[in-house]
């Protein structure tokens, strides 16, 4: 299903708008190995179900934020800017 | 001629034994074709097991385009292979899987776009692949209908033809494995959804099902955009994201294209079915998701595709519409073979958009692993440990619209 996405400066908008920038994670310490590096890189929950995932709205106010999505059903449950 | 009306199951039903072998999670063309090569192979403790019926993930929802004009030294024999092998399935099946090698065109309407087809023509040509790269006239002499015209938006500049491509019965491959399968004496179960993997000191010792416990010592995951929801099972997060890919179908229409034409620039492919019907295709959704549902944007965006390439197409209904999940890698490279971390787990993934054409090369290497514990060269490139390595096997060229 094609969904709106709410970003937090323009409003409600078409996904269409928007670029999508995958799952939240946690960037690693200077002090993290090789492996923990490629696993930052490439590795991913990939989650069926609710995930926090990075938005750019390119066709827009070009900020990135945050959404939180159900991807089973592509509900978004809330937007909100990267600084919140 | 009673024959003809004597009814034969393809596969049996069975009730759950307490233990396998080898249980192979996903009733796909991959699970099948590992079920049936092991069968083979005189491995037959085997169970395959889908959450829904045989087929009802993207190996029933595919475009069934096989094609071999891939364009890294480790993708082209491994695809050339696969092709190899399905020309000759509905002898090995005893079961017609109508495989039509009608030839395929993947068309470039920009500089770079012949630069990449170029070198993907003299990579195949190097390693025994029929494929290269043609100008307009030739185009048009092979697809009438097609526009080659200068002023069109994009005008094309040129294609690589490939005639050993072309387009399989998707269903019919599906259901050969698994009645080939079943008469080596291998378990199928549909509707049986895997909920867990025990392990005991890093080794796979059983399956959690919704339909009791099973104990093995060997799980294959071959469950495409589902395939990061098992590994996480045993505690392992694969490089996979899921991203729904769609195509369409049209209303029946006189034969007029008999070939498979791929346009990258475009993001849009078509052929044309023995029924009449044009099956057009896109690239993925922009967005990860496990929604199968289709959208509008999407059909507006293949609508409008296609009509670039085959004006004369303005007419024309749309029937259906669908959508599947796909396990996408980031060099559009497939995961293959074991899992360090966990003795006794297996993948076959990362199959995305462009796994059909593989089914048959997955099926009988993995099933050599299986088997003998020792992985096949032709595999070796698609190991997990690729990641952690600096060994990506960069496809995208070749297989992002192209699938
Ligand atoms: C629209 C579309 C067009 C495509 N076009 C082409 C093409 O032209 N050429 C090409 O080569 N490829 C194409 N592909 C890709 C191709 O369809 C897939 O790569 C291929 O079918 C994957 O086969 P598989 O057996 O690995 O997975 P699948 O056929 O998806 O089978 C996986 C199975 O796992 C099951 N499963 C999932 N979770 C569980 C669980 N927890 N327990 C039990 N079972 C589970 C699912 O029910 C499913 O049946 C296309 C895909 C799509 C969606
Ligand atoms: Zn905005």
């Amino acid at each position: 299903m094609s969904f709106l996405l709410c970003c937090p400066n323009c409003g409600e908008r078409s996904v269409y708008e928007f670029r999508f920038g995958g799952e939240v994670r946690q960037r690693p310490t200077e002090e993290a190995s090789l492996r923990e590096w490629a696993d930052y890189l490439y590795a991913r929950k990939n989650e069926a179900g609710v995930q926090k995932e990075w938005w750019y709205h390119h066709l827009g106010c070009r900020t990135w934020f945050f959404a939180v999505r159900d991807t089973t059903t592509n509900t978004v449950l809330k937007t909100f800017g990267a600084d919140k | 001629m009673l024959q003809l009306f004597r009814k034969e199951r393809m596969w049996r039903p069975h009730f759950l034994k307490a233990r396998y072998d080898v249980v192979i999670i996903g009733a796909g063309v991959h699970g099948l074709a590992a079920a049936y090569y092991l069968g083979k192979r005189g491995v037959t403790n085997v169970a395959v097991l889908d959450k829904g019926y045989l087929g009802s993930g993207n190996s029933g929802r595919n475009t069934a385009i096989i094609r071999a004009n891939y364009r890294t030294p480790e993708g082209i024999p491994f695809y050339h292979e696969s092709v190899r092998l399905y020309e000759g399935l509905s002898q090995d099946l005893g079961y017609n899987v109508l495989f039509s090698q009608q030839g395929h065109l993947t068309l470039a309407h920009t500089d770079s776009a012949v630069d990449g087809l170029r070198v993907r023509a003299e990579a195949n040509a190097l390693l025994g692949v029929d494929s290269r790269l043609i100008g307009p006239d030739e185009i048009k002499r092979l697809v009438p209908a097609i526009d080659i015209s200068t002023s069109a938006h994009q005008p094309i500049r040129a294609a690589l033809y490939h005639p050993p491509g072309g387009i399989i019965r998707h269903d019919a491959v599906v259901w050969g494995y698994a009645r080939g399968a079943d008469r080596l004496g291998i378990e199928i179960h549909p509707h049986t959804e895997v909920q867990g993997i025990q392990t005991e000191n890093g080794q796979v010792t059983a399956v959690q099902t919704n339909r009791g416990q099973i104990k093995t010592g060997t799980v294959l995951n071959v469950t495409s955009g589902w395939c990061s929801t098992i590994a996480r099972m045993v505690g392992v997060n694969l490089p996979i994201v899921s991203h729904p890919l769609q195509a369409c179908v049209t209303e029946p229409l006189k034969p007029f294209l008999d070939k498979v034409i791929v346009s990258s620039n475009l993001h849009v492919y078509v052929n044309q079915t023995d029924r009449g019907e044009l099956v057009l295709g896109a690239e993925i959704d922009p967005y990860s998701s496990y929604s199968s549902a289709s959208t509008l944007p999407t059909l507006e965006m293949i609508a409008a595709h296609t009509l670039e390439l085959f004006p004369a197409l303005v007419e024309v209904r749309v029937l259906r519409q669908w959508a599947g999940v796909c396990d996408m890698t980031p060099d559009y490279s497939p995961i293959m073979g074991e899992v360090p971390e966990v003795r006794g787990f297996l993948v076959d993934v990362g199959w995305g958009t462009y796994g059909f054409k593989a089914g048959p090369v997955s099926g009988k290497t993995m099933a050599e692993l299986i088997a003998t514990g020792r992985t096949p060269d032709l595999i070796k490139p698609f190991a997990l440990s690729r990641f952690y390595e600096d060994r990506l096997v960069g496809e995208k060229a070749a297989a992002a619209v192209s699938h």
